[in-house]
């Protein structure tokens, strides 16, 4: 070890381990994947229509586990409830409860009146408990009338429009429990909701992109090149978004030379040089940065593009989650005495530990399984069941 | 034969008699209440006007002065502390660094084990001609804007109207935000009880009239403590003459009520 390297006694520990790089990143893909539904339901991005309902139950199958890191995180999750009972005003983080208990009965009731139709139609359909459970889902209404249909899609039109909103402050709001901390000159900065929201922009959307071309390669059903188009571009934009501010971040702190950048830069160029530089910008970034502009501006065979297209999904999905892991983890290396580095070993069986982190990943697409079995995810599989 | 065996049985007697009057005796000790006072001699009040007086929290104002230049980092406040409050090892409420520097500015630092055991050997590992080498013994900050308090999401950290910060055991959730918050990673998360924890000033000995802990053991009266509204207090004096007294990370804005005399400009 460096002689000049002093850590305080206490800061050899990482506190917020994988569960805290885990939270933010399920829901960066429900945000994401919000959009999307959003740019269909409000916007009226009509190329996005095959993604429009599968968007709404995706993000409500990430929503639905992404509680499962935090609580995996605390050290006495049984009084997690006191976070709601006595909340303390002054603290960010307080309002987490809450902001994510309206996101996820807002998204609840999107995915409800989306599917209206077709839950009536499937209750008409379907016997013994799954009769029961369409009439509790479609609160025991069948009526379908064009009136109805159309008080039912201005609702919608309304929930998603309070959706954005909110999915920016469930998002956002993660990044500013990071931006708020003064302590820590790598987190304390007003630009990290912003990369928080922007990063969730890509990775939601990426993840949509992936799990799309995947579902409907596995099932041997056409992709819409249209849809995936579409996404790409939107795609592209908000990468173009999150990249540039997260090298704003760095690049005007490296230009002022104050106290700041002296603190981080030996953090980004020294423990972090591998996962930041070279991972999250270079490989995770520029490269798919340069892909993201081919796929964009030229014209490519079906084929190609759809390989290149959840190529870059994937680097972005990794991206976004190294970016997490540098932000998260990479954060906490630097000890607040600025004089030195802590190192952090994932454990496999601990509770945070890379096993933890495998089957908290893994529950979303179980959830998003059982969803798709009460809430068909394809325009096509109904009208052709009808 | 007969007479030992009558002088065994009287001494059987006597001694049967015996255990009993004191068995009888000792459970009617414990029966009967008996002033505390007699049996463990009240410690000499170490902090005037606390006790007899009705404790009027608001109008105290606490200040805790480390003297940087009079500390020898024996780490005898390290070993008070753990044996008061039973620390977790590798977990510290406080800690003393060793400063070196050489001759090229470069500053050396370190605190194995949080100076517990005392700096009783040169550092090992540095090969440079020491020009100058001080220590510096950290704990709660005791900050008039915590950090921790605000960031804390069931207000299990709070502060006390006359300036302690704690925490409540019994409420916190462990989320360690306090901990990422605090600048002078005063806090640490008990591994028992994985609960957040930190230097309290010895409130509990406070609240009696007496002294924190560190403070009573320092040899060298390094760590000074007492009632900015007492004009009489050593603190009171120190803060208002003509020493030099800083605090530590000022930027920060949190006001530490912890004051440093002699500190030197490479502690951070």
């Amino acid at each position: 070890m460096d002689a000049l390297n002093f850590v305080f006694p206490n800061d050899l520990h990482v506190h917020w381990s994988m569960m805290i790089v885990l939270y933010p990143y399920l829901t960066g893909l429900v945000d994401g994947s919000f959009i999307v539904a959003a740019l269909y339901y409000v916007f009226g991005v009509k190329s996005l229509k095959p993604l429009s309902r599968f968007s709404l139950v995706f993000a409500l199958a990430f929503l639905s586990c992404a509680m499962f890191p935090l609580m995996m995180h605390l050290g006495r999750p049984e009084r997690n409830q006191n976070m709601m009972i006595t909340p303390s005003p002054t603290s960010a983080m307080s309002g987490a409860g809450f902001i994510f208990t309206v996101a996820i009965v807002l998204i609840g009731l999107i995915v409800l009146l989306v599917y209206r139709p077709t839950l009536v139609n499937l209750r008409l359909k379907s016997k013994g408990v799954m009769k029961i459970l369409y009439r509790v889902l479609t609160m025991d209404s069948t009526n379908l009338s064009p009136e109805s249909l159309e008080l039912d899609r201005k609702i919608i039109k309304f929930l998603v429009a309070i959706g954005i909103p909110v999915a920016t402050v469930l998002h956002g709001y993660v990044g500013f429990l990071f931006g708020g901390v003064k302590a820590n000159p790598s987190w304390s900065t007003p630009l990290m909701p912003v990369i928080f929201l922007f990063s969730a922009c890509v990775s939601g959307i990426s993840a949509l992109v992936l799990a799309y071309i995947v579902i409907k390669k596995l099932t041997n059903q056409p992709v819409d090149l249209a849809c995936v188009r579409t996404c790409i571009n939107i795609l592209a934009g908000f990468f173009i978004l999150a990249f540039s501010f997260e090298m704003l971040e760095v690049f005007s702190h490296s230009y002022l030379r104050t106290w700041y950048h002296h603190a981080v830069e030996g953090l980004l160029n020294g423990p972090l040089l591998y996962s930041f530089w070279v991972w999250q910008v270079v490989i995770c970034s520029v490269l798919p940065l340069l892909l993201l502009g081919w796929l964009c501006l030229f014209k490519l065979r079906a084929s190609v593009f759809k390989f290149f297209a959840a190529t870059v999904s994937i680097m972005l999905l990794l991206q976004v989650l190294l970016m997490r892991w540098n932000v998260v983890i990479g954060g906490q290396l630097m000890s607040k005495s600025t004089r030195g580095y802590t190192q952090f070993h994932p454990e496999w069986f601990d509770k945070e530990g890379i096993i933890t982190v495998i089957v908290l990943m893994g529950l979303p697409f179980i959830v998003l399984f059982i969803l798709s079995k009460i809430f068909p995810l394809w325009l096509e599989e109904e009208k052709a069941s009808s | 034969m007969g007479k030992p065996d009558a002088g065994l049985d009287k001494e059987r007697r006597a001694f049967i008699k015996k255990v009993l009057n004191g068995t009888v005796a000792g459970s009617l000790l414990l029966v009967i209440p008996m002033p505390i006072g007699a049996a463990t001699p009240e410690i000499k009040e170490q902090i005037p006007g606390i006790r007899g007086k009705k404790w009027d929290m608001a109008h105290k104002r606490f200040a805790f002065i480390v003297d940087i230049t009079l500390c020898i980092g024996c780490g005898s406040c390290c070993v008070a502390d753990r044996l008061e409050y039973n620390v977790p090892a590798g977990y510290y409420r406080t800690w003393v660094e060793r400063y070196l520097k050489d001759f090229n500015d470069n500053v050396y630092v370190d605190s194995p084990n949080g100076g517990f055991d005392g700096y009783q050997t040169p550092r090992a590992d540095i090969d440079v001609e020491v020009r100058d080498t001080f220590f510096v013994p950290k704990l709660c900050n005791m900050c008039k804007e915590p950090p921790c308090v605000q960031v804390c999401p069931v207000g299990a950290t709070f502060k006390t109207p006359d300036g302690f910060i704690l925490v409540d055991a019994a409420r916190c959730v462990g989320c360690a935000y306090c901990i990422q918050a605090c600048p002078y990673s005063s806090r640490y998360l008990d591994p028992f009880t994985r609960t957040a924890e930190k230097c309290t000033w010895c409130y509990h000995r406070v609240r009696k009239g007496l002294l924190p802990i560190c403070v009573n053991v320092c040899p060298t009266k390094a760590r000074k403590f007492g009632d900015l509204n007492d004009k009489n207090s050593e603190v009171y004096k120190l803060l208002h003459e003509h020493e030099v007294l800083t605090v530590l990370k000022k930027d920060m804005g949190t006001y530490p009520a912890l004051y440093y005399k002699g500190l030197r400009r490479e502690v951070v």
